[in-house]
C-alpha cells in the first residue's frame, strides 16, 4: 500500500508539513519537525530509487486518472537519482538550519522560515518526479516563490533587493517556460511528456515547435543561471543566509539543469535539439565563457560567499558544456558533475555558515588564522575546494575527466584547454582562502572562537566526506549516470 | 495580409507581452516593474485562452442542438497560472514594502545611490 503510493507521498508529506510548521509557535520545534520530515523524504527517495533500479520506470497516476489525460508521476533512473540528490541535500542541511539562521532570522519568523524551506524542498522534488509539463511549471513556481522568501530572510538589507531581482528574473524565466509549454499544447493537444515526445517528431518542421524550444531553453537557462542569464545568482547567494545558500546552490540550479535536460532530450529529442536546432553551437560558447568569466571574477572577490557564487556560475558552465556535446560521455560528465557539484558547493557554503555563526562575517580578513581555531571546518573547506579544482581522488576530478573525454571525442582542443584553465583559476581562488586560513595570523582584535557547534559541523563534514568518498568509489555515481545518459539519448549518435 | 489580420488575437498577446517586458526593463519604480511583470504574465494567459476558443463553440456541456465545443482545458490551466501570478505579486509587493522600510525608497536609481554608503562586498 505504502510502497505503491510512494510517488505521491514523496510530494504530499513535505507539502502538508509546510503549513503545519507555520502553526508551530516555537522555532526549535519547527526545526525538529522539518528535520524529521526531510529525513523521511530521503528514505522515500531511496526506496523509489531501489524500485526503479531494475530498469523499469515507475508510473503513478495522480487521483487514478490515466495518462495522458491525468497527471502522471514518472520516475525513471534520472528522476530517481535527482530525487535522492535533492532529498539527500535537504536531509543533510536541515540539522544545520537552526544554528545557521539563529544570527540572521528573528525568533518569531523562524517557524515561517522552515515553512518556506519545506515548500522549496517540495517544489524541487515535484519538478523531478512529475511527467507532466504543466505540473512541472507549477512545481517550478512553488519552489521559486519559496526560494525568493528564503533569500529575503538574510540579515543584510541588500538581501531584499537581491530577492526582488531574483523574483523578477525567476518569474520571467518560468513564464517563458509556460509560453513554450502552451505552444506545444497548441500543436499536440497533450501535456504529458512521454506523449509529447511521441507526437513532436512529425511536427518538428513547424515554426511554433521551434519557438517553443527557444522559449523553454531560455526559461530553463535563467533558472539554471547560464551565462549571460546568471545575474540574479551572485546577489541572491551572497545575501541569503549561508545555510540557505548551501541548500539553494546544491539544489535550485541543479534542478534547472534537470529541467533543461528533460525537455531537450526527453520531450524534444536530441535529434531535433542538436541537428534541426543549433543547441550545441549556442550552449558550448556560453558554457566556455561562464567557466572562464565566472572563475576570473571569483578570484577578485573578498566576500567569500560572493566568491563561491561566481564559482557556481563557472561550475554550471561545466554542466552546460557536458550537455552541449549530446554524447554519452558528455551527458555522463554533466550528470556526474551535477551530483558532485551539489556535494562540494553544499559543503563549502556550510563551511561559510559555520564561519558566520562564529565570526559574524565571511571575508578574507575574518577567515585569517581560522585553520588552527576551527580545524574541522577549515578541513572541510579544503576538501570541497580541492574538489572544485578537480584534484585526483576528489569528485571534481571525475567530472572533469569525463568532460575532457567527451571533448576529445569531438576533437575540441579549445574546450579541453578551457577546462584546464578553468581548473587553474579555481586553484587560485581556493588557495587564497587556504593561505588566509592556515598561513596568516588572525587580524588584531579578532574574536577568540572555537569549532562550530556539532549540529552544523556534522552536515558540513558529511558533505565534505561525500566529496572524497564519491571521488574514490566513482562507480556508484558514474554507473547510474551512464544508464541515465543512455536513456536520455535513446540511440542518438 | 489576411493571415496577419486573421491572427489578431495572437498579435494582441504578443504586443502585451512586449509592453510588459519593456516596463520591467525601463521603469525604475519597483511597483511599476511588478505591474509590468503582471502585464507580461497576463499576455501569456491570453495566449492560452485564445488557443482553446473555437469559433462559434460553447462550453463543453452535452445538450441537444450544441455540436461545437471550445476546449476548456487551457482555461483550467490558466486558472492555476492566475493563482501562481497572484502569489508572485503578493511576494513581490511584500518585498517592496520591506525595501521601502529598509531604504526609504522604491526607485531603483535612489536605491543605487544609497547602496554606495554600504560596505562593499
Amino acid at each position: 500500500m505504502i510502497a505503491a503510493n510512494l510517488p505521491a507521498l514523496q510530494i504530499v508529506v513535505p507539502l502538508i508539513s509546510a503549513p503545519l510548521c507555520a502553526l508551530i509557535p516555537n522555532g526549535r520545534v519547527a526545526w525538529l519537525v522539518t528535520t524529521a520530515i526531510a529525513w523521511l523524504t530521503l528514505i522515500m527517495a531511496v526506496a523509489l530509487l531501489s524500485q526503479v533500479s531494475a530498469g523499469i520506470p515507475v508510473s503513478y497516476e495522480m487521483g487514478g486518472w490515466a495518462a495522458p489525460w491525468g497527471i502522471e508521476y514518472h520516475i525513471d533512473r534520472l528522476s530517481a537519482l535527482m530525487l535522492v540528490l535533492v532529498a539527500g541535500i535537504g536531509a543533510v542541511v536541515t540539522p544545520a538550519l537552526y544554528s545557521g539562521i539563529a544570527r540572521e532570522v528573528a525568533a518569531d519568523r523562524q517557524p515561517l522560515f522552515f515553512t518556506a524551506f519545506l515548500l522549496a524542498l517540495t517544489g524541487f522534488l515535484g519538478i523531478v518526479i512529475t511527467g507532466d509539463a504543466f505540473n512541472l511549471y507549477v512545481f517550478l513556481e512553488i519552489s521559486s516563490l519559496a526560494s525568493y522568501t528564503l533569500v529575503a530572510m538574510g540579515s543584510d538589507r541588500r538581501a531584499l533587493k537581491a530577492a526582488f531581482q531574483y523574483l523578477i528574473l525567476g518569474t520571467i524565466g518560468a513564464t517563458f517556460i509556460l509560453i513554450g509549454i502552451g505552444l506545444l499544447y497548441m500543436l499536440t493537444g497533450t501535456l504529458n511528456m512521454a506523449d509529447l515526445a511521441d507526437r513532436l517528431p512529425e511536427l518538428s518542421r513547424l515554426r511554433p515547435v521551434r519557438a517553443a524550444f527557444a522559449f523553454i531553453v531560455i526559461g530553463a537557462g535563467i533558472k539554471l543561471a547560464l551565462f549571460p542569464l546568471h545575474i540574479w545568482l551572485p546577489n541572491a547567494y551572497t545575501y541569503a543566509p549561508s545555510v540557505v545558500a548551501a541548500f539553494l546552490a546544491a539544489t535550485a540550479t541543479k534542478v534547472g539543469v534537470y529541467v533543461l535536460a528533460r525537455f531537450v532530450f526527453t520531450v524534444f529529442g536530441a535529434e531535433f535539439a542538436f541537428d534541426v536546432m543549433p543547441l550545441g553551437e549556442i550552449l558550448r560558447p556560453l558554457a566556455l565563457i561562464s567557466i572562464i568569466a565566472g572563475s576570473l571574477v571569483a578570484i577578485f572577490q573578498s566576500n567569500l560567499k560572493r566568491m563561491l557564487a561566481y564559482s557556481s556560475v563557472a561550475q554550471i558552465g561545466y554542466m552546460a558544456l557536458g550537455l552541449s556535446f549530446a554524447s554519452v560521455n558528455g551527458l555522463v560528465a554533466a550528470l556526474v558533475h551535477l551530483f558532485n557539484h551539489a556535494a562540494m558547493k553544499g559543503a563549502l557554503f556550510l563551511v561559510l555558515a559555520c564561519v558566520v555563526h562564529r565570526m559574524g562575517t565571511v571575508d578574507l580578513a575574518s577567515i585569517r588564522g581560522l585553520g588552527r581555531r576551527m580545524p574541522l571546518t577549515m578541513g572541510a573547506f579544503v576538501a570541497g575546494g580541492m574538489s572544485l579544482v578537480g584534484v585526483p581522488l576528489t569528485v571534481g576530478f571525475i567530472s572533469k575527466w569525463y568532460l575532457i573525454l567527451a571533448a576529445l571525442e569531438q576533437g575540441g582542443w579549445l574546450v579541453v584547454a578551457t577546462v584546464v584553465v578553468g581548473s587553474l583559476l579555481a586553484l587560485v581562488y581556493v588557495l587564497r582562502v587556504v593561505e588566509a586560513a592556515y598561513f596568516l595570523d588572525p587580524a588584531d582584535g579578532a574574536p577568540q572562537v572555537d569549532e562550530a557547534p556539532l549540529v552544523m559541523l556534522l552536515p558540513t563534514l558529511t558533505l565534505a566526506a561525500a566529496c572524497i568518498y564519491f571521488g574514490i568509489h566513482t562507480s556508484v555515481t558514474v554507473d547510474v549516470a551512464r544508464i541515465a545518459a543512455l536513456n536520455l539519448l535513446g540511440g542518438f549518435r | 495580409m489576411l493571415d496577419v489580420i486573421g491572427h489578431y488575437n495572437y498579435w494582441i498577446a504578443i504586443a502585451l507581452m512586449m509592453v510588459g517586458l519593456n516596463m520591467i526593463i525601463s521603469r525604475p519604480n519597483l511597483v511599476k516593474k511588478l505591474v509590468g511583470l503582471n502585464i507580461f504574465q497576463t499576455a501569456v494567459f491570453l495566449l492560452y485562452i485564445t488557443m482553446g476558443k473555437v469559433a462559434g463553440g460553447t462550453a463543453p456541456i452535452v445538450k441537444a442542438g450544441l455540436a461545437i465545443y471550445s476546449n476548456p482545458l487551457p482555461s483550467v490551466l490558466i486558472l492555476t497560472a492566475i493563482v501562481v501570478t497572484v502569489a508572485t505579486t503578493a511576494v513581490g509587493l511584500a518585498l517592496i514594502v520591506r525595501i521601502k522600510d529598509a531604504y526609504g525608497s522604491i526607485e531603483e536609481d535612489e536605491l543605487m545611490d544609497r547602496a554606495k554608503d554600504e560596505t562593499p562586498s
